[in-house]
C-alpha cells in the first residue's frame, strides 16, 4: 500500500467524519443509508469488480445478512452483535455453497444460475412467511437494536456505527487488492487460464473471493436491519442484485473508492428523479444502458484512465 | 516404473482420443534435466495435444506422465506448475491490461509469495535477461507481438521452474529476435532443462540436445540432432510439407 | 365424476400454457441461437405485445370495429410495433457493444426497467382486458361404458372455450411455419449461416448487422405475438413479463441454448407440468422447485435436458 492510496482513501473516512458535525439532519441520514449499503456494493466489487464474476445474484447475500439479524433478534432475542455475527456466517455459508455450485460454469451461465439462486432464495423467503412474516417483513423490537448502551436507533449513534462499518470496509477492500491475493483475483478476472498455468489454484481462489465478497454482503444486510430496525423480502429481491451491478458500474468496477461514489450519485439520482415520478426505476433502466454504452469504467474508473493511473 | 536419476520428465504409453480420432497414440519419451529437448513434426502432428497432456490442460485417454519421480497423470494444471513446470503459450497469453511488471510478478509470485522485496528483484531479473527492461511500466497488450512472447518467456523464467516449456516460441518473431532468443535458451539450458517445441529447424538444430519426432500422433524418431538431419523416415514425413 | 374428464381438462388448460410459452420461448432461443446473446427484457416484450393489444382494441373500438377485426388488427400490429422498437434497439444498443455477452444481459436488464416503467408511466397500474375476438363455451365429450357400451357423453361443467383452442391451433401453425421458415427458405439459410460463422457470413457478402437487426425484432415479435393471443385470457399488466421472462428461461434452458426442437419440447413438458405441479404445491414452493432445478441443469448438464453436447 502506498503513502498515496492511504492519503486519499484515509482522506474520504476522515471527511465523512467531519460530515456527521455539519450536515444537516436529512443529508445525515441519507449519507448514513449511502454508507452501508456502499458497504454491500464493496463486497459486490470484491466478486465482480476485482475477479470478474458477474453475478446477478448478491441480494441473496444481502438478504441472508439481513434475515440471520432479523430471525435471531426478532425470534430469539439475540442482541445486537451476536445477531450481527450470526448474519455474517449466513452470508459466508450460503456464499460457499452457492459458489460450490455456480463456480462449475461461467459467463453467462454464472450469471443466470446466480440469477436462479437468488431467485430461489427470495421465494425461500416468501415461503416460510411464519418465521419471516413474508412480504411485510420483520420490524426488529427496539431492544434488540443496541450494543450496550449505543442505542442505534438514535440517528447520531447510526451515522457513527454506519461510519465505522464503511471504514474498515473500504480499508480491507483496499488491502486486499494491494495483496498478492488480490492481484491474483485481478489476474483470474484478465486471463483465467493463463493464472491457472501460472501455478494459482484458479478455483480455490475464485471460491474465496465469492465467500469474501457474500461475507460482506452480509455484513451490510445485517448492519442495514439493525440500524433501520426493518427485514424486507425486497432488499432480497432481483432490483437488488441489480442495484450492486449498477452501483459498481455507476461507480466504476474494480476500484476501491467506486461502490461508495456509485452508491452516492445513484441515491440523488432517484431524490430528484422521485420528484417527478414515481417510476424511478427508470432512471436505474436508462443509467445501466448508458453505462455501458458510453462509460464502462464507471466515474472512478474513468479518473483513473485519464489523470491517476495506480489509482487502486 | 523404474526411474534413472537424470530424467526429470517421462510419458509411458501416452494417447489421447477425440470422439474417436486418435491425436495421440502410444506415446514413450523420456527428458533428461538440463537439456534443451525439442519436439518437432509436421504440422497435426499431435505436438499440441502431446504438450497440452504433460502440462495438464487435457486429460490423457490413456499412459501415464511422471514428473521427478511422481506420476502425475491426474494431477491439476496448477499443481504440476506449482511442482515445477513452467509453460509459455502457442498464442501469446499474457495479462494484457496489465502492466509487463505486473505480469511477471504474477509468476514470481506463487512461489515467492509476499516477500516483496525479493519478487521485485526477481522481476527486474527476468524482464532484463528477455531484454524489457525498459519497458517494465509499460501495458502489457500495448507491446508488438514479439515483445509479447519475450514477456511471456520472462513470465516463465519468473516461475523459475524446473522444467520450461516453449510452446513454438519463435512463431511471429523477426530474424533479430530469433537470434538473440536462441542466445537466451543457450545461457538458460545451464540452469534449467527446455522442452521446445518448434517449427523453426534452424532453431532446431542449433539449440537441441536431443530431438524427438512426432508423425501421425506417434514417435517417429528420436536422437541428436545429426542423427535426426540423417534419418531417411524424418525426411519423408516432412518432405512436401515444409521446405526449411 | 371420474378422474379421467378431470385430467384431460388440466392438460388442455396445461396445452394453451405450453404453446404460449412455446412461442415466446422460441423468440429467446431464436436470438440466442443466431447472435449467441441473452436477451433478458424478452419477458418485456411479451408484456408490450399484451399492453399493445389492449391500446390497438382501444383505438379499433373507438372506429367502431367488431371484436374480430379489432383482434386481428392487435395481431398484425403489436408485434409488428414491438417488433421494431427491439431491432431499434439492437441496432441503437446491442450493436455498439459488439455484442458481447455480458455486457448486453446488462444493458438489456436496463431496457427491462426502461420498458416497464414507460408502461407503467403511459398505460398505468392496472391490469386490462382484451376482449376474445370469440369465445364459444364448448363442452368436452367423455366416452363411459353405458348401456349400449361405449358411450359418449357431456359431463357437466367440463368446458373449455373456441378461443382457448384457437391459441393451440395458431402457436402450433405459427411455430410450424418459424421451423419451415428457418429450414427452407433463403432467408433463414442465412440466418443460420450467421449463426455458424459472423465472420464468414460476412466474408460473403451476407449484411449481419441488418440479419441480427432482424432476428432481435423477429425474436421480440414472437413474444409479442405470445402476449397478444394471452390477453383475452389473462389480462394485461406491466409487471407481466416477469414470469413470463423467468418460465422461458427454463423453458429454453431446459429445451438446451439455441435448440428450437428442444425449446418447443421442453415448453410442452413444463406447460402441461405447470398444472400438475400446482395440485401438489403452492405455486411458490413450485417456483422454488423450479427456478433451483433450472440452475442445478445449467451447473450440471449446460447443453440442456434434451439438448446434444456440441464441439
Amino acid at each position: 500500500m502506498t503513502r498515496r492510496d492511504l492519503t486519499s482513501h484515509l482522506g474520504l473516512i476522515a471527511g465523512l467524519f467531519a460530515l456527521h458535525f455539519i450536515l444537516p439532519a436529512y443529508h445525515h441520514g441519507v449519507f448514513a443509508r449511502v454508507m452501508v449499503l456502499a458497504v454491500y456494493a464493496i463486497g459486490y466489487n470484491i466478486a465482480f469488480g476485482y475477479t470478474g464474476l458477474l453475478s446477478l445474484g448478491h441480494a441473496m447475500f444481502f438478504g441472508a445478512g439481513m434475515y440471520g439479524v432479523g430471525i435471531a433478534s426478532y425470534h430469539f432475542a439475540i442482541p445486537a452483535l451476536p445477531a450481527w455475527i450470526i448474519g455474517l456466517g449466513c452470508g459466508a455459508l450460503l456464499a460457499l455453497v452457492v459458489g460450490l455450485l455456480a463456480l462449475r460454469t461461467e459467463g453467462v451461465s454464472f450469471m443466470i444460475v446466480t440469477l436462479m439462486f437468488a431467485q430461489a432464495a427470495y421465494l425461500v423467503i416468501l415461503y416460510f412467511s411464519e418465521y419471516t412474516r413474508g412480504d411485510d417483513g420483520l420490524v426488529i423490537p427496539g431492544d434488540m437494536r443496541a450494543i450496550g448502551s449505543w442505542d442505534l436507533s438514535d440517528e447520531g449513534t447510526r451515522y457513527l456505527l454506519a461510519w465505522a462499518l464503511f471504514s474498515i470496509a473500504l480499508m480491507l477492500s483496499l488491502w486486499l487488492v494491494r495483496h498478492p491475493f488480490g492481484r491474483v483475483l485481478v489476474a483470474l478476472r484478465e486471463n483465467e487460464e493463463r493464472a491457472r498455468l501460472l501455478g494459482y489454484d484458479t478455483g480455490g481462489r475464485k471460491l474465496a473471493a465469492l465467500v469474501i465478497s457474500g461475507t460482506i454482503s452480509a455484513a451490510a444486510g445485517g448492519a442495514y436491519a439493525t440500524m433501520f430496525g426493518y427485514v424486507g423480502a425486497s432488499f432480497a429481491g432481483v432490483q437488488y442484485s441489480i442495484f450492486a451491478l449498477l452501483w459498481v458500474l455507476l461507480g466504476g468496477a474494480g476500484t476501491v473508492l467506486g461502490p461508495f461514489v456509485g452508491v452516492l450519485f445513484m441515491t440523488y439520482l432517484n431524490d430528484v428523479a422521485s420528484g417527478v415520478t414515481e417510476a424511478y426505476m427508470l432512471i436505474a433502466g436508462v443509467v445501466l444502458v448508458l453505462l455501458t454504452l458510453f462509460a464502462p469504467q464507471g466515474i472512478v474508473g474513468e479518473i483513473r484512465r485519464r489523470f491517476w493511473k495506480d489509482l487502486p | 516404473m523404474k526411474h534413472e536419476t537424470d530424467v526429470i520428465l517421462s510419458t509411458e504409453g501416452l494417447g489421447k482420443s477425440f470422439d474417436g480420432l486418435r491425436a495421440n497414440n502410444d506415446i514413450d519419451f523420456t527428458l533428461r534435466k538440463n537439456q534443451v529437448h525439442a519436439l518437432i513434426g509436421p504440422n497435426g502432428a499431435g505436438k499440441t495435444t502431446f504438450v497440452s497432456m504433460l502440462i495438464g490442460r487435457l486429460e490423457p485417454t490413456d499412459g501415464a506422465i511422471w514428473f521427478d519421480g511422481r506420476n502425475v497423470t491426474q494431477m491439476p494444471a496448477h499443481k504440476r506448475v506449482a511442482a515445477g513446470m513452467g509453460y509459455t503459450f502457442q498464442i501469446t497469453s499474457v495479462f494484457a491490461r496489465l502492466s509487463c511488471h505486473e505480469n511477471v510478478a504474477l509468476a514470481a509470485r506463487r512461489k515467492l509469495g509476499g516477500d516483496a522485496a525479493k519478487v521485485e528483484q526477481v522481476v527486474a531479473d527476468a524482464l532484463t535477461r528477455v531484454g524489457l527492461a525498459d519497458r517494465t511500466a509499460d501495458v502489457a497488450g500495448d507491446l508488438s507481438y514479439g515483445h509479447q512472447r519475450l514477456l511471456e518467456i520472462a513470465m516463465g523464467l519468473a516461475s523459475a521452474p524446473r522444467l520450461l516449456i516453449l510452446d513454438e516460441p519463435t512463431q511471429g518473431l523477426a530474424e533479430s529476435e530469433i537470434t538473440a532468443f536462441k542466445a537466451l535458451i543457450r545461457e538458460l539450458s545451464a540452469e534449467t532443462t527446455i522442452l521446445l517445441i518448434e517449427h523453426n529447424m534452424s532453431v532446431v538444430m542449433e539449440l537441441a540436445d536431443e530431438i524427438t519426432v512426432l508423425n501421425f500422433g506417434e514417435v517417429l524418431a528420436r536422437g541428436t540432432a545429426a542423427e535426426i538431419h540423417a534419418n531417411p523416415a524424418v525426411q519423408a514425413a516432412y518432405l512436401g510439407t515444409e521446405a526449411s | 365424476m371420474e378422474f379421467g374428464p378431470y385430467l384431460m381438462l388440466a392438460m388442455l388448460e396445461g396445452a394453451v400454457l405450453a404453446a404460449v410459452l412455446a412461442l415466446m420461448a422460441s423468440g429467446l432461443s431464436l436470438v440466442f441461437g443466431v447472435m449467441r446473446v441473452v436477451n433478458v427484457a424478452h419477458g418485456e416484450f411479451y408484456m408490450l405485445g399484451a399492453v399493445m393489444a389492449w391500446v390497438v382494441t382501444q383505438f379499433m373500438m373507438g372506429l367502431g370495429g367488431g371484436p374480430a377485426v379489432n383482434f386481428i388488427a392487435a395481431a398484425v400490429l403489436a408485434p409488428l410495433i414491438v417488433g421494431s422498437i427491439a431491432a431499434a434497439a439492437d441496432v441503437v444498443i446491442l450493436k455498439r457493444l459488439n455484442y458481447d455477452p455480458e455486457r448486453v444481459i446488462v444493458a438489456t436488464i436496463g431496457l427491462l426497467y426502461i420498458i416497464q416503467q414507460a408502461a407503467l408511466m403511459g398505460y398505468g397500474p392496472d391490469a386490462k382486458p382484451v376482449v376474445a375476438p370469440f369465445n364459444e363455451r364448448i363442452a368436452l365429450p367423455w366416452v363411459a361404458w353405458g348401456e349400449n357400451g361405449l358411450e359418449m357423453y357431456y359431463p357437466w361443467g367440463l368446458s373449455t372455450t373456441s378461443y382457448k383452442l384457437f391459441v393451440i391451433v395458431a402457436a402450433v401453425v405459427i411455430l410450424a411455419g418459424l421451423r419451415l421458415f428457418m429450414t427452407r427458405s433463403r432467408a433463414g439459410l442465412i440466418m443460420r449461416a450467421t449463426q455458424l460463422d459472423g465472420e464468414m457470413a460476412t466474408a460473403f457478402g451476407i449484411p449481419v448487422e441488418r440479419v441480427y437487426a432482424i432476428v432481435f425484432g423477429a425474436g421480440a415479435a414472437l413474444a409479442a405475438l405470445a402476449g397478444v393471443l394471452i390477453v383475452p385470457i389473462q389480462q394485461a399488466h406491466y409487471l407481466m413479463g416477469g414470469d413470463a421472462l423467468l418460465l422461458s428461461f427454463i423453458v429454453v434452458i431446459i429445451g438446451g441454448l439455441g435448440s428450437l426442437a428442444g425449446t418447443v419440447v421442453a415448453a410442452v413438458l413444463i406447460g402441461m407440468s405447470d398444472g400438475i405441479i400446482s395440485v401438489f404445491f403452492t405455486p411458490t414452493l413450485a417456483k422454488i422447485i423450479a427456478t433451483l432445478a433450472v440452475a442445478l441443469v445449467l451447473v450440471f448438464r449446460p447443453q440442456g435436458l434434451f439438448g446434444v453436447k456440441n464441439r
